[in-house]
């Protein structure tokens, strides 16, 4: 009998051992091709949310009041810190078809691309029911050639210059928002002048007149309608003179030391805002929260906003629902609740995430906005008046983003690595026919 | 337990039917038996070989599939035949041999003192000395830190404007070092984390080994009145040879594959190209960038066969070096 038992029990072991190879294999492939993470169970409605940044809906508590009004729903929120690596993580989860979350917000540089190749995967927004508040030319930006809209708007970016009332004095310029403004109006080669002035008055030679020459570039190509891409989705950067204008501009700024060789958004710029090391930074209206973060409580006050020589857009994202999710009607409904005016103008008041909402842009609360943090500028007037200088129509381009992030890195080669801005040019653009060739 | 019950079955008693209608059943039963034991092997080795097929064979015909097409990480089902076209455009790309390069150096920069430092930590750590174990166990703490913990830290020390690193050499009166913009710097400072990360390792390799040599030896050696040091080179050297060789073979794999370093350190897009010149990208990151960054997955899946067949060819050298070394001794 012993040698039955034994016979038995290593054939079960062989079985075990085939079964859970076998296992092995077919989990991969098989079980997490269709949720999205959220779903139904036990009366409760799970939402997920994959988001980037600061869009201020976890920040500000504003989850927590809708789950509040909905008891029945749980909403779980994944925010990356960096889009770059948010967004290279959806294409590869869109591309393998699973780790997608139900709803997931898109940067607009990536707008054009998400539009163009994977509207499939996105459910259809328009008309959605009281959804009929942007601006127009930002529902453009997520509409498809076949009029499907797969994303609702967040915030726009209008811009100013942020800048530093105490080191600007220290450089005898002047202080008062107004005067700052005039000292580059129009004309954004008189903020590297102005630039200039401040680096030979200065008395603290640590402090730059500004952060990077990439948000100088980004400011100037944003003001115009057409950037790196011409409606019909052709490549134009070498030929556009706003880009080469843009390039120009930067890398005077860059070569004549007026910036603090940073990089936005990357380690260093963060210390270099609590340590004051600039004195000035060009700022869409969503970068307020950032400043007032990193800068802290120390430099309160100190920063004021003027008003920008040029109005232009810098960024802005957009909510979608994913076509898998298993609730997507009730992440359809958060996604509007998200975006409707009453929500943007609070974001506006909390964070200064310029609503995309019509309504909302009329509402007292946006249009008497101050910021106690920046010495109590009308930020609501001044992002106002600059959201009505943004160009009414402003072509998107697929790779809009990553040409964003080469010529930064193009211009990091000027400011940090004294390299010729010609030379500099070179590379970008084999570097852009690698990357959207 | 298969060789156990190889012996032929006799009438197996427990099993076969006591009325003799049960030839049919014995018969089967036989069959089983010899399945059994001709099949048990195969079905224990099993598991390896099909989560090899999954996750290293399929992957691998796979991805040379995907490198004569190009295609895109987005639309994954739309590809175009270009045959070798990727191959030849990688070994026409500057930044191809900028990555292999930039390999070899961080390479060379964290493996060498990695392994002489390992060496000496072992040496150490052979001698009698009182809480020796816990000495052994702080040596591994390194290589049980993640790498993006570790790599996040030092990119903290050696940040241009308020790293640390650059407030001691301050103190010396040296100007802040532009670590990441400057090629030698970058390079050195990533083959730092890497050193860190693994000596305390490859250090616990050389004592398992260190520790199989016959204490009498140091003593003869001692009698002959060989110095500590001339112990260490005479000795333990050439008693921990075959270790070295393993470890050389193991680092030089890794520094292939160096990835996770240069990509923290450089932070967002910058790391990804491995610096805005890219001046430390290594072959693991021109990958990424393909891929990740260009969303190319036939160039991508290009560099990763390139990266195989530099690791065939290092294989190969290997050998060679050491059939070379046998014959001379």
């Amino acid at each position: 009998m012993g040698k039955v038992r034994k016979k038995l029990r290593t054939r079960a072991v062989a079985a075990v051992s085939v079964v859970s190879a076998l296992g092995l294999v077919v989990g991969c492939g098989g079980s997490d091709s269709g949720g999205t993470g959220g779903g139904k169970k036990d009366g409760k409605t799970t939402i997920t949310m994959g988001l980037f940044g600061v869009m201020g809906f976890k920040e500000t508590g504003l989850l927590d009041k809708y789950m509040k009004e909905h008891p029945d729903v749980v909403i779980k929120a994944d925010v990356a810190g960096d889009e770059q690596t948010y967004y290279t993580a959806l294409q590869t989860h869109l591309a393998a078809g699973s780790g997608l979350k139900d709803i997931q917000g898109i940067e607009i540089g990536r707008a054009k691309e998400l539009s163009d190749t994977q509207q499939d995967k996105f459910v259809d927004l328009a008309g959605a029911p009281g959804t009929d508040h942007f601006l127009p030319w930002k529902q453009s930006q997520v509409t498809t050639s076949d009029k499907k809209v797969i994303g609702l708007g967040t915030d726009i970016g209008p811009m100013a210059v942020c800048y530093r009332k105490d080191l600007f004095e220290q450089a005898g310029l002047p202080t008062d928002r107004e005067k700052v403004a005039k000292l580059w109006e129009g004309d954004w080669s008189k903020y590297v002048a102005a630039g200039k002035k401040f680096k030979a008055e200065s008395k603290d030679d640590k402090v730059a007149f500004m952060d990077s020459s990439s948000g100088l570039f980004n400011a100037m190509i944003y003001g115009n309608s057409q950037q790196f891409y011409d409606k019909q989705g052709k490549l134009i950067y070498e030929t556009n003179p706003v880009v080469k204008d843009a390039w120009k501009l930067a890398s005077e700024a860059a070569t004549s030391d007026l910036t603090a060789k940073l990089r936005q958004f990357q380690p260093g710029w963060d210390p270099g805002l609590a340590n004051s090391t600039f004195a000035s930074t060009v700022c869409p209206a969503w970068m307020l929260a950032h400043i007032s973060e990193k800068a802290g409580p120390k430099n309160k006050g100190k920063w004021d906003v003027a008003k920008a020589p040029q109005g232009a857009n810098w960024g802005g994202s957009f909510l979608g629902v994913m076509e898998k999710s298993p609730v997507k009607k009730e992440a359809q409904e958060l996604v509007a609740w998200l975006t409707a005016p009453e929500q943007q103008a609070y974001l506006f008041k909390e964070i200064g995430n310029f609503p995309s909402s019509q309504t909302a842009l009329e509402m007292p609360e946006v249009v008497d906005a101050k910021s106690d943090y920046f010495a109590g500028a009308p930020i609501g007037q001044i992002f106002g008046a600059a959201a009505k200088e943004i160009p009414d129509e402003q072509v998107l381009g697929r790779k809009d983003g990553t040409i964003k992030d080469i010529f930064s890195q193009g211009l990091t080669l000027i400011e940090a690595q004294n390299k010729s801005p010609n030379e500099a040019w070179k590379t970008t653009d084999k570097r852009i026919e690698k990357a959207a060739g | 337990m298969a060789i156990s019950t190889s012996t032929p079955p006799d009438g197996a008693p427990g099993t076969a039917a006591p009325d003799g209608s049960g030839s049919g059943a014995e018969r089967r039963s036989t069959l089983l038996h010899r399945l059994d034991v001709r099949g048990a092997p195969y079905a224990f080795v099993a598991p390896f070989f099909v989560v090899f097929a999954a996750f290293s064979f399929y992957p691998l015909v796979y991805t040379s599939w995907i490198s004569l097409h190009r295609v895109e990480l987005s639309t994954l089902n739309v590809m175009e035949w270009v045959g070798f076209d990727n191959y030849t455009a990688l070994w026409d790309d500057d930044r191809f041999w900028n990555a292999l390069l930039n390999t070899f150096t961080i390479g060379v920069l964290s493996t060498v003192p990695q392994l002489m430092m390992a060496l000496g930590l072992a040496h150490l750590l052979n001698y009698q000395l009182r809480g020796s174990t816990f000495f052994r166990v702080a040596a591994l703490t390194p290589y049980a830190t993640s790498v993006g913990a570790a790599a996040l830290v030092f990119t903290m020390l050696f940040e241009r404007d308020f790293g640390m690193i650059n407030w001691m050499l301050s103190l010396v009166g040296i100007d802040n070092i532009d670590f990441e913009n400057n090629k030698w710097a970058a390079q050195t400072a990533i083959s730092t984390i890497v050193i860190w990360r693994w000596t305390g390792y490859n250090a616990l390799l050389y004592l398992a080994a260190m520790q199989a040599i016959p204490r009498d030896r140091y003593e003869a050696a001692a009698i002959d009145g060989a110095s500590r040091w001339q112990q260490f080179l005479k000795v333990t050297v050439p008693g921990i040879r075959s270790t070295i060789v393993f470890t050389i073979v193991l680092s030089t794999i890794g520094a292939t594959q160096l990835f996770g370093e240069p990509l923290i350190f450089g932070q967002g897009p910058n790391g990804i190209t491995g610096g805005a010149d890219n001046q430390y990208q290594t072959l693991g990151l021109l990958l990424y960038e393909e891929g990740w960054k260009n969303y190319q997955m036939g160039r991508a899946a290009t560099v990763a066969w390139a990266m195989f067949l530099l690791l065939i060819v290092l294989f190969v050298v290997q050998r060679l070096v050491k059939r070379v070394l046998a014959r001379r001794a």
